[in-house]
C-alpha cells in the first residue's frame, strides 16, 4: 500500500510518540504543517487500513516485574497448525504468536509463541500447563529462554527510525 | 507503580482516544484528570516502565518487511559474530538463546526485496549459514501485559 505524503509527514511526526501535551494531535499538525483536524483524520485512517496497528502504550515486560522471557517453539501437523496458533494466542502469557517455515534438518519447528513470566521456573511451568489444557504435551516442542539482549533499537524505514514497527 | 500507574498500564495499553483533549477523555475513563495522567505517563516514560507512547505500525503495510533469523555460531565466535550482526542497521533486534541455533534476530528492511539481500551479505560478513523463518500467519493476541 502506498502511503500519501500527508500520511507520511504524520508518521514521520510522530516518531518520538505522542507528545505528552494537552492538545497532542494540534502539536503533531504542528510538526507536520497540517491541521488538528488533519492529523486526525490521517490517524483515523491508519488505523481502519491497519498500518497502525493500535495507539497506545508500550510496555518494557523487564521493569514490570517479567524478567524471563522465552521462545517456545512447536512442531504441529500442517493441518492443524492454525487451530494451535489461535488457541495458544489466546494465553495472557503468550505475547506473539506466530506460523513460520520448518528449516530441516536443523530446525523442525512451525509454530512460535513468545511467553513472558516473573522467571525462568514460572515460565516453564506456564508452558507446561498450556501444554497439558491444550492436549500438546506429546507435541515436540522447546524452550529458548533468553540469555542476552544485545540489540533493540526498532525497524528504521527511510530516513527516519519507525519506532513501534511489528 | 501504585494503583493507579496500574490501571493506566493495564487500560492504554489497547487503544487512545482521537479527539481534541484525549488524555482529558483517558484520564476520565481511569477516574483521574488530564494534568495527572500527563504527569503520571511522564514518569513511567522517565522510569523505562514505557518504551514509547504512541502508535505501533504493521510494518508490511508501511511498505517494509521484517523477518526473523537465526544461525548456530560457536561459544568461542559469539562476540565476533554478533558485533558484525549488529553492525547492520536493518537488525532491529538480537537476542542469544539457548539452542543449537543460539543467535535470533530480526531484520526491518524498507522493501521485502532487502530481506534476501541483508541475509546474504550478513552470511558473507560472518561465514555462518542464516535460516531464515520469516512469519507465514500471525494468530491474534489479545492486548495485557499485566502490571
Amino acid at each position: 500500500m502506498a502511503l500519501t505524503a500527508t500520511e507520511r509527514a504524520v508518521i514521520a511526526a510522530l516518531d518520538g510518540g505522542l507528545p505528552l501535551v494537552p492538545r497532542p494531535y494540534a502539536a503533531i499538525g504542528a510538526k507536520a504543517g497540517l491541521s488538528e483536524a488533519e492529523v486526525r483524520e490521517v490517524l483515523g485512517r491508519l488505523i481502519e487500513t491497519g498500518v497502525i496497528r493500535r495507539l497506545g502504550l508500550v510496555v518494557r515486560h523487564h521493569e514490570l516485574g517479567y524478567r524471563a522471557n522465552a521462545m517456545v517453539v512447536w512442531d504441529v501437523p500442517d493441518g492443524e497448525v492454525a487451530a494451535v496458533g489461535r488457541l495458544l494466542a489466546s494465553y495472557p502469557c503468550v505475547t506473539l504468536c506466530y506460523r513460520r517455515p520448518r528449516r530441516p534438518p536443523v530446525w523442525p519447528y512451525n509454530l512460535f509463541c513468545m511467553v513472558h513470566g516473573q522467571d525462568r521456573a514460572e515460565v516453564t511451568s506456564l508452558v507446561r500447563d498450556i501444554a497439558q489444557d491444550l492436549d500438546l504435551a506429546d507435541l515436540p516442542h522447546e524452550l529458548l529462554f533468553s540469555r542476552r539482549r544485545f540489540k533493540q533499537t526498532g525497524a528504521r524505514y527511510g530516513r527516519a527510525a519507525v519506532k513501534g514497527a511489528a | 507503580m501504585d494503583a493507579l500507574d496500574r490501571r493506566i498500564v493495564n487500560g492504554l495499553q489497547g487503544g487512545f482516544p482521537i479527539c481534541e483533549r484525549p488524555y482529558a477523555e483517558a484520564a476520565a475513563e481511569l477516574g483521574t484528570d488530564e494534568a495527572t495522567l500527563v504527569a503520571r505517563l511522564k514518569a513511567l516514560k522517565a522510569a523505562g516502565t514505557l518504551s514509547r507512547f504512541g502508535p505501533m505500525y504493521h510494518a508490511e503495510r508501511l511498505g517494509g518487511a521484517l523477518t526473523l533469523a537465526a544461525m548456530a555460531v560457536p561459544e568461542d565466535d559469539f562476540d565476533r559474530v554478533a558485533e558484525i550482526v549488529n553492525a547492520f542497521p536493518e537488525v532491529a533486534h538480537n537476542y542469544a538463546r539457548e539452542h543449537a541455533l543460539n543467535m535470533w534476530f530480526v531484520l526491518a528492511t524498507e522493501t521485502p526485496e532487502r530481506i534476501p539481500d541483508v541475509l546474504a551479505a550478513i552470511e558473507a560478513a560472518t561465514g555462518h549459514t542464516v535460516y531464515d523463518m520469516p512469519k507465514i500467519e500471525e494468530f491474534f493476541i489479545g492486548l495485557r501485559v499485566e502490571a
